[in-house]
């Protein structure tokens, strides 16, 4: 890296951090990044790998049903298998919406300074 | 070069109303088709369950009034997909109904209405079962059996083209559909007209959500997308929105486990080798999604099961005492339920908001509630009159529950209302399944008739 950067959230790297039903057994996650390299610095980063989604929602990994890499949309993306179906009653959140605020801040970690 | 250009004013036609000003800029490019989703399953499975709309009449209205007068002015289809939220029978003859009646009330010149209906008969799927066709769950679930179908309020089928394919032909002009994909309704008539089938499922994945493949953010706003025999280009209408190669590309992944794949009846849309480019600054074009088609014909099956008459308390907790106890109190509100009731044949359910009401096992700060609580309380069970006995035990006894220390013995919790108020009946899904069909108009009967207001 040209310029040495400290840690930063990824609230203030990426431009989207969502969460939405994939069908009524999943929630999927998007954290979409505004530039090439921001994106490429979270990935490389491996904050977001499967084990630490894992690890920071305290689920097993094999409740990650997906986790994709996706380039065209300088994206990450991955899916978590509910426990209950969508709408169930006590779940609450029928749309899957609120559910990647833990993702806010997932600390990233500073490049070449060190 | 020939194309169809296609506009989607709104995705899920009702649960909000559509802009208006970006609709008629649209309209004003004289489109070939206008088309709208209004389906979902995101809104849970009590409408299909108890065969509602969730969204409210007057908003459905509001749209199919804009949509249809545009659409007979302009003398173009116009195509409504998953009609009321679910796509069941009644909501297809609830929206047929709509379209009858602002056309008599504009007195529009004569028309024809097609619909086609896909609830599918509990005994089919019985037979299916039993001659050992089975009906595959998907996303993980287990294969579908006669308890879980006996228990099983209503089946809805998902159509793919097919239906819509047969009304086209039939001469309608407009188009009213039970449930289905939501990308078929755009990629029908293109593929009818002879476009490639990749880029015409492309052109309806991408549409589906009107505004949403668009940016800035800003939903319910006019998205027109064209088709030519080489590629896709999609446009927003809205003066302040652009569709960009970040906001097209983007929308491939929502909502769905996986953004290079798309599922329909009939086949399955390739996107891990489009290609996206910036045509202008509000249009991106696309090339070179794949299609594979399907080799045996599967439908996805969506059904709903009753779990019971629903009663719903409010309870607020102050005192962090009882805020670190709380799991004692909800543990004393279950005891006095097991010691008036039993445990069989009801069910309660308690969501703590200020400690992971919304999130549940999945809430990382779980360890730390907050310095007030909010307990929203389900009483459930099959009358109306048992659910509202649970849910008032279950709230009630919050007030007198016993912590060894607690100071404050004069009540334990904070009424915002000392009743428990009816809910809406609780259902589950039960059916995210497949089964195999002979042809892929089999579930979907078609129907057309000519309206002709006097």
């Amino acid at each position: 890296m040209k310029h040495p950067v400290s840690t930063a959230r990824l609230d203030e790297l990426a431009k989207t951090i969502r969460s939405k039903n994939a069908g009524v057994d999943r929630i999927t996650f998007d954290v979409i990044f505004p530039t090439r390299a921001a994106f490429d610095r979270v990935v490389e980063s491996g904050v977001m790998s499967r084990e630490r989604i894992a690890a920071l929602y305290r689920i097993p990994e094999a409740r990650i049903t997906d986790f994709v890499v996706f380039e065209p949309a300088l994206a990450i993306k991955f899916t978590i298998a509910r426990t209950r179906p969508s709408g169930s009653p006590g779940d609450g959140d029928i749309f899957g919406a609120q559910q990647y605020a833990p993702l806010l801040a997932l600390e990233v970690p500073g490049v070449g300074d060190g | 070069m020939r194309t169809l250009r296609f506009l989607c004013p709104n995705g899920h036609l009702g649960f909000a109303p559509l802009k208006v000003p970006s609709f008629e800029l649209g309209v004003a490019n004289r489109p070939d088709f206008i088309l709208a989703d209004s389906g979902s399953d995101d809104i849970g499975p009590g409408p299909l369950g108890h065969d509602v709309s969730a969204s409210p009449r007057e908003w459905q209205e509001h749209d199919l009034e804009h949509m249809l007068l545009a659409a007979r002015s302009l003398g173009v289809p116009m195509i409504i997909g998953s009609a009321g939220d679910t796509g069941t029978n009644s909501r297809v003859a609830l929206y047929v109904s709509m379209i009858r009646d602002i056309a008599r009330r504009h007195g529009l010149a004569p028309f024809r209405i097609g619909w086609f209906h896909s609830e599918v008969d509990r005994e089919r799927l019985r037979a299916a079962i039993r001659c050992g066709d089975a009906i595959r769950g998907l996303d993980g679930r287990d294969d579908l059996d006669e308890a879980e179908l006996g228990a099983t309020s209503r089946v809805v089928a998902v159509a793919g083209i097919h239906p819509y394919v047969e009304l086209l032909d039939r001469g309608a002009d407009v188009i009213i559909g039970g449930r289905s994909s939501d990308a078929v309704i755009f990629a029908a008539p293109a593929i009818r007209a002879g476009f490639p089938a990749a880029l015409s499922y492309y052109l309806g994945k991408v549409l589906e959500c009107a505004s949403f493949c668009a940016e800035p953010y800003g939903a319910k706003e006019t998205v027109i997308g064209s088709i030519s025999d080489h590629d896709v280009q999609v446009t927003a209408m809205h003066p302040e929105q652009r569709c960009t190669v970040a906001s097209v590309a983007g929308h491939a992944m929502y909502e769905r486990s996986n953004p290079y794949f798309e599922t329909v009846a009939g086949g399955v849309l390739d996107m891990s080798t489009c290609r996206y480019e910036q045509v202008d600054e509000r249009t991106t074009r696309v090339t070179g999604p794949r299609f594979e088609p399907a080799t045996e014909f599967r439908v996805k099956l969506e059904g709903a099961a009753k779990v019971g008459e629903r009663y719903v308390g409010v309870v607020g907790i102050r005192d962090p005492y009882t805020i670190a106890h709380v799991e004692d109190v909800l543990e004393w509100s279950r005891s006095q339920l097991r010691e008036r009731l039993g445990v069989d044949g009801y069910e309660v359910h308690f969501n703590v908001f200020g400690r992971d009401g919304v999130m549940g096992d999945l809430e990382p700060l779980r360890d730390r509630p907050a310095h007030e609580l909010c307990v929203v309380v389900q009483g459930i069970a099959p009358t109306c009159a048992r659910a509202e006995e649970v849910a008032m035990i279950a709230t009630r006894q919050m007030f007198y529950a016993r912590l060894p220390d607690v100071k404050g013995t004069a009540g334990g919790a904070a009424f915002l209302l000392d009743e428990v108020m009816p809910a809406s009946p609780a259902y589950r899904w039960s059916l995210n399944h497949t089964m195999r069909v002979d042809g892929l108009l089999d579930l979907f009967p078609t129907f057309i008739d000519e309206v002709a207001p006097a």
